[in-house]
């Protein structure tokens, strides 16, 4: 039933000659390309694009579309990216005249409407934090994290402390310590304990005067709130550190519990995972940051500020670390996150996180029977089993696992990651999966454990392709097509 | 609730199975009782679809847009023409609910898209490779000096020109703040190019980054100042437009190593500033140091062609601290909207597009050139927009006549330059008429002349 022609790449598609564009005929008088731009400049010929007809690209791309498994079409429970159902009014809403087209320099007083929703979106992540200085410019969780680490830098030059030097979890996503780097720090990895939280001892002996900030994941990347909060952000503060708290998990505690509350000086949202925003292939997402109110000038600008009943892009903070980007941010994101908390209320978003709860332990409870789950008794949002006592007595390895529950019609949780466990399979139902579906993977997961080795060992059978090469695509990488390849 | 799914029925079932009374015994047990919200949160209350649309079409309606007005403003965002062809195919759900392809099987089609991507920017830029994308324009021009600066570890020094984008230039300002290094800038010169740029490059220049066309529509002297660059040991980064290649020569051809424009202006919707797409591409031997997601060709296991994320090692997700970038996501979603704009257009598309702004950008600077109130600040070559001084010195009322009269007219330029208060950026893509054009300049020609600046006074400041 595949269309094996419109899986061709494009270039292998093109005809020279064929075009499906066509411009209305130029209005204005001609002048020689010659007389307006000088000869050394201008191009012999337009660049080799491939030329097609439209029916062409939009068979191709249509066809390729089938390729993907998606949200829209499958169970996603890939930990820590919160796969949740995005909701269609929110595309409606978002393509809108009056938003999706308006440019970003557009004046003030010409875009009342929008700003007011981008004010009232910052008073809501203020809300949600517990954190009231709220930037929306940011344009990814890593981005999120990077400018709020530049913010923490700001604060203590202008503290006049020199504490470069950043702790991150050992269960702390990868961009953590890269976005410390980025942000001229020096980073130092704290150790987990037995129950997978933050090793108290370990943190201690490691701050001092020099502690600028540590970037903890909270629930964390286990899915485990960790019990010693209050204990873990007083040492900080004791020690006049910061305490960064990765967003990525916040649709565990919507309205269950803020990070200002518990000790979070600067935080991020993700709102493409914790307010539906489509995940797009891998973006945008975006990456709003929260902070408590005394680093609140130092905060990327422009912010949105609200005098008397007009609002305005507020450019004069002077003590600002400036633009991390160009334009305002990622507004088609942010509104969809807007349209979410919305359609939700505070009630409603605390329910999101108590069925995102309710999922991952009903999930937890039907897989730990043939999983390991190594640490805690309940999770939040998301667990960590491991696949390592599977790959001892069965020799089936995490990725195996992986591989088979595509046949099944599931996409596979996050696997290898986080580091701390061995074969570690992350499941991250979210609230938008009924006990139907999660019944189904807990089901196929059981049977896949019951399956001939070798039938798992060569899954995925029913996909276009199976295991590729990766080891051969980074030793002689081939990153375009070219007429002889 | 619209997206809940648990009856009563399951939840009981689901407790059941757990072992717990309820969720709220199941957070009690993790989430201690002094950092539990005591109260609910204060959003309001939720709204039904309806609702929600109701008051978000009147918040909408409430805001002018290309729609209600004729947009002649650029500077880095521009009202170019998306075919109905992009928004349908970017609307499937496969292709805008699904993630980073960590599960290659089923994501074929996404990798697909991505090495395509990749080839056709390869193919507009004439450099050798690209990745699958980068936030926006300004963010990709910092990404290219980091890597610069990570290439020439140790150089120190980066030089650019006054026309670069400002925003552009003020993130990497931000960036270049907490790490050990310098930006020199060239001052812009009277004819709208950069200055001074190559007496600025010394031995401990690690890149230069340019713009061409600049911020200001002009075009600079690359190859000149991509020999000097190069004779100095240093990197050349170019911000290019991607419609501009239609025309003009490609910043490989030029002598561009790095690549980098904001790549809104093909098939990618304004949205007030985003998201938008980071484009970046770079000659072969910097590919290492390349930051973002790559996809490569490679077979598997029945040896059938296919696509991978590659190069791996240079990220955040194996390296930590070391990896290039701290970058995870990437555009894929405008990646894909821009191929599919791309494929429509083909080589001819492209030319014409390109001819048509260069053009009507022409026609509208001679009509501006000739009217009495206005004179267009530079003599020479222009792309798509070009720099409009108000004689009357009134800017904001001019601008603020012509939103009256139905158009978005330009943008004003004293935020970043001071000394041009009494100038506006106007932008001519191809979707604008010579009629629009012509009353775009006499409803501008006629726009009050405020009393301060009859004295001669800028006002507006």
């Amino acid at each position: 039933m595949r269309n094996q022609q419109h899986t061709k790449l494009l270039f292998e598609l093109s005809r020279p000659g064929r075009r499906a564009h066509r411009l209305p005929p130029l209005d204005v008088p001609a002048e020689p390309l010659e007389s307006l731009l000088p000869s050394e400049a201008l191009a012999d010929a337009p660049p080799p694009l491939p030329e097609l007809a439209e029916g062409d690209v939009v068979r191709h791309f249509t066809n390729l579309s089938t390729l993907n498994m998606s949200v829209d079409t499958h169970f996603y429970p890939l930990g820590s990216c919160t796969m949740k159902y995005n909701p269609k009014r929110n595309e409606r809403l978002a393509s809108l005249s009056g938003l999706v087209d308006v440019h970003p320099l557009q004046e003030d007083a010409s875009i009342q409407g929008l700003l007011q929703m981008l004010f009232e979106l910052q008073q809501m992540l203020a809300e949600i934090s517990g954190l009231p200085g709220v930037s929306l410019q940011p344009a990814a969780g890593a981005h999120g994290e990077l400018a709020a680490l530049m913010v923490a830098a700001a604060y203590f030059r202008r503290q006049g402390e020199d504490r470069p030097v950043v702790l991150t979890a050992d269960s702390a996503h990868g961009t953590n310590p890269a976005s410390a780097r980025m942000a001229g720090m020096q980073t130092n990895t704290v150790k987990s304990n037995r129950q997978g939280l933050v090793d108290l001892e370990d943190l201690k002996r490691q701050l001092d005067r020099r502690t600028g900030v540590f970037m903890l994941t909270n629930p964390n990347t286990l899915g485990l709130f960790d019990s010693q909060i209050l204990e873990i952000t007083r040492a900080v503060h004791d020690q006049g550190g910061l305490i960064y708290l990765d967003g990525a998990n916040m649709n565990a505690i919507l309205g269950i519990a803020r990070p200002g509350d518990f000790g979070a000086d600067l935080m991020h949202f993700n709102p493409h995972k914790t307010f539906s925003g489509p995940h797009g292939g891998g973006g945008p997402g975006a990456g709003p940051i929260c902070v408590r109110d005394f680093l609140t000038e130092f905060l990327p600008a422009p912010v949105v500020v609200k005098e008397d009943d007009a609002y305005r892009l507020d450019y004069d903070r002077p003590l600002s670390i400036g633009r991390v980007r160009s334009f305002f941010g990622n507004v088609g994101v942010l509104l969809r996150a807007y349209f979410y908390i919305r359609s939700h209320g505070g009630e409603g978003l605390r329910r999101v996180s108590e069925d995102a709860i309710l999922g991952a332990n009903y999930l937890r409870s039907r897989v730990q029977h043939i999983l390991d789950v190594p640490f805690g008794e309940f999770c939040m949002h998301e667990f960590v089993a491991s696949a390592s006592r599977l790959k001892k007595e069965r020799g089936l390895t995490a990725m195996d696992l992986a591989k088979r529950l595509l046949d099944y019609g599931f996409h596979a949780p996050t696997v290898y990651f986080p580091m701390i466990v061995p074969e570690s399979v992350m499941v991250e139902p979210t609230e938008t999966e009924s006990k139907e579906t999660l019944d189904a993977f807990a089901e196929a997961l059981f049977r896949i454990t019951d399956e001939a080795q070798d039938l798992v060992h060569e899954a995925p059978h029913s996909t276009r392709i199976s295991r590729p090469d990766e080891v051969q695509a980074a030793r002689k990488p081939i990153m375009r097509w070219t007429p002889e390849s | 609730m619209a997206y809940f799914f648990h009856t009563d029925e399951d939840r009981r079932q689901m407790l059941a199975a757990i072992g717990a009374d309820s969720v709220e015994a199941i957070i009690d047990a993790q989430v201690p009782a002094e950092v539990r919200m005591n109260r609910p949160l204060e959003l309001g209350p939720a709204a039904s679809e309806i609702e929600l649309e109701r008051e978000v079409r009147r918040l909408a309606a409430a805001n002018l847009s290309p729609a209600s007005h004729v947009c002649f403003l650029g500077g880095g965002a521009y009202d170019h023409f998306v075919p109905a062809a992009v928004d349908a195919i970017a609307s499937r759900g496969e292709f805008y609910t699904s993630y980073t392809p960590y599960q290659a099987e089923v994501s074929q089609g996404n990798l697909q898209v991505m090495f395509e991507y990749e080839t056709l920017v390869a193919q507009l830029t004439g450099l050798d490779v690209s990745n699958a994308s980068l936030y926006d324009g300004g963010s990709a021009a910092v990404e290219a000096v980091l890597m610069a600066l990570a290439i020439t570890s140790d150089r120190s020094r980066v030089v650019t020109a006054g026309t670069v984008h400002p925003e552009y230039r003020q993130a990497l300002a931000t960036y270049l703040e907490e790490i050990d290094a310098e930006v020199v800038t060239a001052e812009v010169g009277p004819d709208g190019t950069a200055a001074d740029l190559i007496s600025r490059i010394d031995e401990q220049t690690s890149c230069v980054l340019i713009q061409h066309p600049n911020f200001f529509g002009r075009l600079e002297q690359v190859e000149q100042i991509a020999e000097a660059a190069h004779a100095a040991g240093a990197l050349l980064i170019q911000v290019f437009d991607p419609v501009s290649l239609g025309v003009l020569r490609r910043p490989g051809e030029l002598g561009a190593d790095i690549a980098v424009a904001e790549g809104q202006g093909i098939g990618n919707p304004l949205a007030f500033g985003g998201p938008y797409l980071g484009i970046m591409a770079c000659r072969q031997e910097l590919v290492r140091r390349l930051p973002g997601r790559i996809a490569g060709q490679t077979t598997d296991r029945r040896g059938k062609r296919c696509w991978v994320l590659t190069l791996q090692t240079r990220e955040q997700h194996i390296r930590r601290e070391k990896a290039t970038s701290n970058i995870c996501s990437n555009q894929t979603l405008l990646a894909l909207r821009s191929t599919i704009h791309l494929a429509l257009l083909g080589p001819e598309g492209l030319r014409e597009t390109a001819e048509q702004c260069l053009q009507k950008a022409a026609y509208a600077r001679r009509q501006f050139a000739a009217s009495e109130r206005f004179e267009v600040l530079h003599e020479s070559a222009t792309f798509k927009e070009f720099v409009v001084r108000d004689t009357s010195g009134d800017v904001a009322g001019a601008l603020r006549h012509a939103t009256e009269a139905g158009f978005l007219a330009g943008v004003p330029l004293e935020r970043w330059y001071p000394e041009l208060a009494d100038c506006f950026l106007v932008a001519v893509t191809e979707r604008r008429t010579r009629s629009e054009i012509d009353s775009l300049v006499s409803t501008l020609s006629s726009a009050p002349r405020s009393l301060a600046s009859a004295s001669g006074v800028a006002a507006g400041a």
